[in-house]
């Protein structure tokens, strides 16, 4: 019996196909059969946010995901925002704040932040810390994180 | 011709022009990981790779009465199914021992165990597919005849007649047992007009990389090479050891660490597991790999803390500290993990307990027992969050005895900071701290007066917050003390290489490693000033024993202080060997010029004469035009290894404001201060991010963090959902300040700041919380602090 099942869908704005295991979920998919290892595997079980991706518009977790349920969606991952300039600025807040270490659970966190971003742009540090407390990062504690966030807000505004 | 330039020793490199000590740069490579460009062990590609996956023990002690594969090895994409006697046969065992700790021992310890597994999760049968999803499957069909054997799980029982005896040729399941006296704590007691006793717990916690342990093995018959892609600290302890262990000659192994997803002590070890990939990739002959998932993580990477203490101390009416006596069990797992061993963490406890204050009388015993629970050892901080929580919670027990403020108690007992150099009870030497310093800083930065009169405002209205304190001393640095003397190839020094290119750019290579603490950063401002570049015309290279010099890698808060010492006197040598060079073309006084932004100048008036690239072209290009006999010298090596102290020991205070929920048990988290003195600031921001993070890993231990077992071994919350961590939503702002006591044992005077923050949290959180209750008849002396424990305190359940 065949396990496998065609996909087509989009990737960071590439029309992409694909031939997978019914059971590959979609983090593995893009990593492994797409080539897109800015996505992190930290648990497989949904709960440490280093796999965040967005698809059709909303942060999801990659490895909760399917690859075949992401048949026909728009995906997005850290090399497709990077592309496009849409976070540079959230970015270069993390580098120059050092709100990143290791590095590891940074492309989740920055994608979970674009949304926090679009969604409540007058988020206190309270609601920032609340919004990323499905994104476990095991390095900074955290508030340079925060201060990132308003560091990139800050100059988003006066640009 | 090197000798035409003298340069004064000392602190040298605080006095370059252009220096980049003490200054914010950027991390040279965190944009890179900021747009999902770094390189993990996962991310790693190769030809013809295999996958591994491990049947791993249900039983935290079973005889393995018969293995039998066949079901397994006819799964789809199955390339091998290897059994602990297959990798018997060409793997050494080894023993995690060092002889410094007298009397320590343990078992042989295989990389698949030959008859027995003696904890849950222990790596029983290695399974090789195409891809990882079919080597789980194809494990899954493995079948493992067991003969279930009673469990020794409790470390109080340990040593009783009736506990299982783990290892027959041990005799008993004590690991290693260490007495110290000094002074006299019979006379003390005697003396005292208080002598007070508390116990102590510590539960079991883990590292909880954000990556898991992994590698990529890659072993090519022809040349008998291995190469490994590993996220492991320390490449040339990983070298040795396989090489060691699998009869290779060391040239032939190379170990290279890419980007690390964390580490934190967690893989600065010998895992068998990982040991075994290698192993099956020397079989196959083609690359395997092997990501060990969250479970296995959970299982199977060390666990540390896990001790009980009593405590005691002894004090005067006036509150002068007389004595302090501990009893500290803990139980390490099965086996004494190599090549560290698992008993360094009772020995840093013994050593470290008192240390702030001033005090003569000491008395310790130490007791470290197997179980058959996952095997612990070093992970961030060793040994001193416990120490720490003991000596500061009996501090606190002290000052409330003789009615004195806390804060004004530890300041009555602190080592005067004018009082160095100097011995501790323990006999350990201490250079230069600063504890005092340090603490009213941190007073000051609290406004400790009205922070205490909101807290006594709010209790009159049942609010019930607390404040408390923490004053630590830590261990960094360390030279061969800490393991080479004990036997263990472990380097203690390190090495760095500066190369320049033909267009002004310098090559640095070091020994010590980045596993995201920014040491690639502070390797490129200290190589920057040493030879006169700007930190852009530099590439580090790290992680890689072919191309790196020897050097210990990253562990102890070592990579700033040793590593980046070592960058200082291969940059300065390299500055040195270009003037000289320079000298040659500019027929000048080498002695008269310097570097300043990658041109050399004249040294007084900074006038500028021949840059960096001109040099380069030169020498590299055109020496013909060079004067006879002259040949250009453009790398330089050096290498560095504390002599003066067998360890840079540095000090801080810490501060915890929490509020107790008494109706819930739940603690609120409301403000830390953290003043800590790691000698030289090579990077504020990047200093007081590590300070943050290890506070916060140090929250971790005192409020949610423990590898729960049942009495059978069975580790019950080996999940991310169950195992709690801190979050974002639960903690406070971290205030960081520090004081600067540089260590005259290098020229750049850094000592570690890695740990600082792990080590004193949780007693600063314990002491706040017992202050917010101190109008209840309520204590709490056990970490984690759950709302559970508190609720039981108060008498609510």
């Amino acid at each position: 019996m065949d396990r496998h099942v065609d996909i087509s869908l989009t990737v960071n704005g590439e029309k992409i196909t694909g031939h997978v295991e019914a059971r590959t979920n979609l983090v593995d998919f893009l990593r492994y059969e797409v080539g897109l290892t800015g996505s992190h595997v930290g648990c497989e079980h949904g709960v440490c946010g280093a796999c965040t991706i967005r698809v059709d518009g909303r942060i999801v977790r990659g490895c909760l995901m399917a690859a075949v349920q992401a048949d026909g969606a728009d995906v997005w991952t850290i090399e497709g925002v990077t592309e496009t300039g849409e976070i540079r600025a959230l970015q270069d807040a993390f580098v120059e704040r050092n709100a990143l270490q290791c590095g590891f659970c940074t492309p989740g966190m920055l994608l979970t932040l674009a949304e926090l971003m679009e969604r409540k742009p007058d988020a206190g540090r309270d609601e920032i810390r609340e919004y990323i407390s499905g994104n476990f990062c095991r390095c900074t504690g955290y508030q340079a994180i925060v201060d990132a966030v308003e560091i990139a807000r800050k100059k988003g505004a006066s640009a | 011709m090197t000798d035409m330039i003298t340069e004064s020793t000392g602190r040298w490199i605080l006095d370059r022009p252009n220096s980049y000590i003490g200054r914010s740069v950027p991390r040279p490579n965190a944009p890179r990981l900021a747009e999902g460009q770094g390189t993990f062990v996962d991310d790693i590609e190769l030809k013809r790779m295999v996958h591994a996956a491990f049947v791993r023990s249900p039983h935290a002690h079973a005889r393995i009465k018969g293995i039998d594969t066949a079901a397994a090895k006819e799964m789809p994409g199955v390339v091998a199914v290897v059994t602990p006697q297959e990798m018997a046969e060409i793997c050494t065992p080894w023993v995690g021992v060092l002889t410094h700790l007298e009397g320590l021992k343990s078992a042989p310890q295989y990389p698949l165990p030959l008859d027995t597994a003696r904890w849950q999760g222990e790596a029983i049968v290695a399974v090789v597919a195409n891809s990882r999803a079919e080597a789980e499957d194809a494990a899954a069909l493995v079948d493992i005849d067991w003969e279930v054997l009673p469990v020794a799980t409790d470390a109080e029982k340990a040593l009783d007649a009736d506990t299982p005896v783990i290892h027959e040729s041990l005799g008993d399941n004590l690991a290693w047992k260490r007495n110290a006296d000094f002074g006299d704590v019979d006379a003390a007691y005697a003396d005292a007009d208080h002598v007070i006793e508390d116990t102590f717990v510590f539960g079991r916690h883990t590292g909880v990389c954000l990556e898991t342990r992994g590698l990529v093995a890659d072993y090519e018959s022809a040349e008998e090479q291995l190469t490994v892609w590993h996220n492991n600290q320390c490449p040339h302890m990983i070298q040795n050891i396989l090489a060691t262990h699998y009869g290779l000659e060391e040239h032939r192994v190379r170990v290279i660490t890419r980007d690390v997803g964390g580490s934190f002590g967690i893989k600065v070890h010998t895992y068998a597991d990982e040991v075994t990939t290698v192993g099956l990739s020397i079989m196959l002959k083609r690359p395997v790999k092997f990501i060990a998932d969250r479970l296995e993580s959970f299982t199977s990477d060390i666990h540390a803390r896990d001790h009980r203490i009593k405590g005691k101390i002894a004090v005067k009416t006036d509150g002068t500290i007389t004595a302090f006596e501990i009893d500290d069990l803990t139980g390490v797992g099965p086996y004494s993990m190599y090549p560290r061993t698992s008993a360094i963490e009772a020995n840093q406890v013994v050593n470290m307990i008192g240390g702030p204050y001033q005090f003569e009388n000491y008395r310790a015993e130490a007791n470290v027992v197997y179980q058959n629970k996952a095997m612990m050892c070093q992970y961030r901080a060793v040994g001193h969050p416990i120490k720490c929580a003991v000596t500061e919670g009996l501090v606190d027990l002290a000052a409330r005895a003789v009615g004195m403020d806390p804060a004004a108690f530890r300041q009555h007992n602190f080592h005067a900071d004018d009082s160095y150099p100097k011995k501790s009870a323990q006999g350990m030497p201490f250079e230069n701290l600063s504890h005092e310093e340090c603490m009213s800083t941190m007073l000051e930065a609290m406004d400790y007066e009205a922070l205490k009169a909101e807290r006594d405002t709010l209790r009159e209205q049942g609010v019930y917050r607390g404040i408390g304190f923490a004053s630590f001393i830590e261990v960094t640095n360390p030279s061969a003390m800490f393991y080479g003397v004990g036997g263990a190839r472990i380097s203690a020094q390190d090495g760095a290489t500066l190369r320049l290119d033909a267009k002004g750019n310098v090559f640095v290579s070091t020994g010590a490693t980045e596993q995201g603490q920014g040491m690639e950063a502070v390797i490129s401002q200290v190589a920057a000033t040493a030879v006169g570049v700007k930190p852009e015309r530099l590439k580090i290279i790290t992680g890689d024993t072919e191309h790196t010099p020897y050097g210990g890698g990253t562990w102890g808060s070592r990579a700033a202080g040793i590593g980046g010492e070592a960058v200082a006197q291969a940059g300065r040598q390299l500055r040195i060997q270009i003037l000289t060079a320079a000298a040659a073309m500019l027929q000048e006084d080498a002695g008269t010029l310097d570097i300043r932004d990658g041109v050399v100048v004249d040294a007084d008036s900074g006038n500028e004469r021949i840059g960096l690239d001109e040099i380069g072209r030169i020498c590299y290009y055109r020496p013909d035009t060079l004067p006879d006999g002259f040949q250009a010298e453009l790398v330089a090596t050096k290498h560095y290894v504390p002599r003066k102290f067998p360890f840079a020991f540095t000090n801080g205070a810490q501060a915890s404001y929490l509020e107790v929920d008494v109706d819930t048990g739940f603690i609120k988290l409301l403000n830390h201060w953290c003043v800590e003195d790691c000698g030289t600031v090579i990077n504020p921001l990047l200093v007081d991010e590590q300070i943050r993070g290890g506070v916060v890993q140090g929250l971790g231990g005192a409020l949610w963090e423990e590898c729960l077992y049942d009495d059978q071994g069975q580790m019950l919350n080996a999940n991310m959902a169950d195992y709690l961590v801190p979050m974002a939503a639960e903690l406070p702002d971290i205030v960081c300040g520090h004081a600067v006591s540089p260590t005259a044992d290098s020229d750049l005077g850094a000592k570690g700041a890695g740990e600082a923050g792990t080590c004193g949290a949780p007693a600063a959180v314990m002491n706040a919380l017992n202050d917010a209750l101190s109008p209840f008849d309520a204590r709490l002396t056990g970490m984690p602090f759950t709302p559970k424990k508190v609720l039981t305190a108060l008498g609510r359940i």
